[in-house]
């Protein structure tokens, strides 16, 4: 027993010596669970930005290496677990995470706060993300739903629209975005009918569609699922002639939409998060040789979420978080050199000269108060049988 | 002509999608008051037979609709009901011979009975969804409708227009017939009033030479024709999934329940005041009565009695209200 002991003790010792320049970045997305078939892209996108600066050999700190761990997107329980596991077990430098907005802010607030750990969401877009207490350690590369609010609120007033009904699918996300809409659509003006809730994969949706097209309204704003309640408000809201036009949010665009009642939604538009940035399609390209689908929802914010980690702490010359929280900003922002995706080595070669860099990255990068994507979106309108973009915001 | 108006009002968003609604809840409640009178449970695998079915339906139509066949105006689905009503008959059989024949042999309790259609609901779920997937399926063609909203207004020059769908009016002709055909087979045929007999007192109905099992497969056989016609009326007017086929589940027992279990005229009435009061309650009749009252007595507000976000209350409370004012529901007892 005495031997064996000692044994595993040596191999202990000489194992992590092995390890010792390491630096182990966690990438805590929902492998299961709802968002189960986009998050494998996000996390190869993630960990494509790493090998990106593996194999440029200029970042000093030590080789990095991706651990991936699991958050189920909707089990906060899980989330807290798995990020506890990678920070005390693992010795996590950083998260690129989490995925989803709950789980994120009972990351952030269990497991990231109490340990000093930074935080890199991609995809959380929750409102109260913006508010929480995260001792500078929480950022985001995906903008807040209060920004798409004002989009839509924009989007709806340049066209002329004064009055809107507003259905949410009942959720975080849904009664977020609503709210926001609701709040900016009414301060630049309008006036909103009704502001009506629906479940998702109900049998019928007459009396939803009822009662907003009592309360009138030029166009009915759908914060929703393609494929859920969203889809069937829709539906039924055309068959009963109640709404011409809608409205609809980032949840709601997809082709199934177009292919299940295409021509009787001409004219109808929406708003997708993107930007008019040459980043979009280099990290297209890069993804495509590397094997991955760049077009995948939030693949290109996981790209930069991880670039910015990285930047930050060479920027910093240190994976301390503590040290390397306040350079995140500095590096997503001007001044400086600005920064595409597949030119991280460069980057780095402009830091360690001394330089100040502009990451701009796949999704345009650019980080606002606290710490969270401002936020670019394209303005799409139905036009034929597809989505057609009509200008960036 | 305001009353003109405030009537097509009501009748666009109201009356018709209640209407058509309360058709296809009826069929299957009618089911699972059929079962319930004949076999003595309930049947919590309706909702998913009734995927099953709808989904022998689609795939079918597909395969019509590749080989170029098409009705015309119709949905090309009424020619793969028959397909998709002998596919759930024998999965139907084939549930009955090898899970609850052995629980009526034993005269088990209804309640074991119950959680078996509970195992047989949660593996027809997971076949429905290994064999067309989780997603919506669209499977409608043919023409959308009769008439469409803006059509009608510029027929008649009313402010307010009345659409009426292609899948309404075939769902409550279907209905009608469906309706209309079982219960002349339960009142006037041999088959139908053995049926009944075995339901009113099963040893009675023994004694009298009728052949328990063959009531048990007629009544399995009416079940298919009633959840396949229902699954595919509801799929042709809004789109088949298999989540939102479970659902149904509920206001389909409901239904049952307040029309009173076991009988045919109850569930059918049942199925209709489901839908009238999820639609009615939570209908918002400022309009409305902005049309029938004088300008000065127009509302304000919306005039909605209930949010919409308690449409699915409405039925559990008529539930309840009609369990504690008369437990047998609307209608009473056993008289199938």
């Amino acid at each position: 027993m005495k031997k064996f002991l000692l044994t595993t003790a040596i191999a202990g010792l000489t194992a992590g010596a092995a390890y010792a320049d390491d630096v182990n970045i966690g990438i805590i997305f929902g492998f299961t669970g709802p968002l189960e078939s986009i998050t494998p892209t996000m996390a190869d996108a993630a960990e494509l930005a790493m090998s990106e600066v593996n194999a440029s050999g200029l970042f000093t700190l030590g080789n990095i290496v991706p651990v991936r761990g699991d958050d189920g997107c909707i089990d906060s329980g899980l989330a807290v677990a798995t990020a506890e596991r990678l920070i005390t077990s693992d010795h996590i430098q950083g998260i690129v995470g989490a995925d989803c907005s709950g789980v994120t802010g009972a990351i952030l607030q269990n497991a990231a706060r109490p340990n000093g750990v930074v935080m890199i969401s991609p995809s959380a877009t929750s409102p109260a993300l913006s508010t929480a207490e995260d001792d500078g350690l929480f950022f985001r590369t995906a903008p807040s739903d209060a920004r798409q609010g004002q989009i839509a609120a924009d989007i709806l007033r340049d066209r002329g629209v004064n009055s809107i009904a507003i259905t949410y699918t009942n959720n975080d996300y849904g009664a977020g975005l609503a709210d926001a809409i609701k709040t900016a659509f009414e301060a630049a003006g309008g006036t909103v009918t009704m502001v009506a809730s629906h479940e998702d994969g109900k049998a019928d949706y007459s009396a939803e569609v009822a009662a907003l097209a009592a309360a009138g309204g030029d166009v009915l704003v759908v914060a929703g699922y393609v494929d859920q309640g969203g889809r069937g408000i829709i539906r039924s809201a055309l068959d009963l002639g109640a709404f011409d036009t809608f409205e609809l949010t980032d949840g709601m665009i997809g082709q199934s939409l177009l292919d299940a009642m295409g021509s009787e939604l001409q004219g109808s538009y929406g708003q997708l998060p993107g930007a008019d940035n040459p980043g979009t399609q280099m990290f297209q390209d890069l993804a495509a040789a590397a094997g991955i689908d760049g077009t995948s929802a939030f693949a290109p914010e996981s790209y930069d979420a991880a670039a910015l980690m990285l930047l930050a702490m060479a920027a910093a010359g240190s994976t301390n978080s503590a040290d390397y929280k306040d350079h995140v900003m500095d590096v997503a922002n001007a001044p400086g050199e600005e920064i595409y995706p597949g030119q991280l080595a460069h980057a780095l070669e402009v830091i360690a000269a001394g330089g100040d860099v502009d990451y701009v990255g796949a999704s345009a990068v650019e980080l606002i108060g606290p710490g969270e994507s401002a936020g670019n979106y394209r303005e799409l309108e139905i036009q034929g049988n597809e989505f057609t973009t009509v200008r960036f915001r | 002509m305001d009353i003109l108006n405030a009537l097509v009002l009501l009748g666009n968003f109201v009356l018709i999608p209640a209407l058509s609604y309360g058709s296809q809840l009826a069929l299957g409640a009618l089911g699972i008051t059929l079962i319930y009178g004949i076999l003595r449970f309930s049947h919590f695998a309706h909702g998913d037979i009734m995927a099953f079915g709808t989904m022998v339906v689609v795939l079918v139509t597909w395969l019509l609709q590749g080989w170029g066949v098409s009705l015309g105006p119709l949905p090309t689905a009424l020619l793969a009901l028959p397909a998709g009503i002998v596919a759930t008959a024998l999965a139907l059989l084939f549930i009955d011979r090898s899970v609850y024949r052995f629980y009526r042999r034993v005269k088990a309790q209804p309640i074991v009975i119950v959680m078996a259609s509970l195992g047989v609901m949660f593996v027809l779920n997971g076949l429905v969804r290994f064999i067309i997937g989780p997603n919506d399926q669209n499977f409608a063609d043919g023409a959308r409708f009769l008439f469409t909203v803006r059509d009608f207004r510029e027929a008649t020059g009313l402010d307010e227009g009345l659409g009426l769908r292609v899948s309404q009016v075939i769902t409550i002709i279907t209905t009608l017939v469906v309706v209309s055909g079982l219960f002349w087979f339960l009142n006037r045929t041999r088959a139908g009033k053995s049926m009944r007999a075995y339901s009113d007192n099963e040893d009675l109905a023994l004694l009298s030479g009728i052949n328990p099992e063959r009531v048990v497969t007629i009544t399995w056989l009416i079940v298919a024709v009633l959840v396949t016609v229902a699954g595919t009326l509801y799929g042709l007017d809004k789109s088949f999934k298999p989540f939102t086929y479970f659902q149904l589940l509920l206001p389909m027992f409901a239904a049952a329940i307040l029309g009173g279990m076991g009988n045919p005229v109850g569930a059918v009435v049942g199925a209709y005041i489901i839908a009238l009061s999820e639609v009615g309650v939570t209908y918002a009749f400022r309009k409305f009565l902005q049309y029938l009252l004088p300008e000065s007595w127009a509302p304000d507000g919306l005039v909605q009695l209930l949010s919409t976000d308690y449409k699915f209350a409405v039925s559990f409370v008529l539930l309840v209200v009609v369990l504690l004012i008369r437990p047998t529901g609307l209608f009473k007892g056993q008289t199938l």
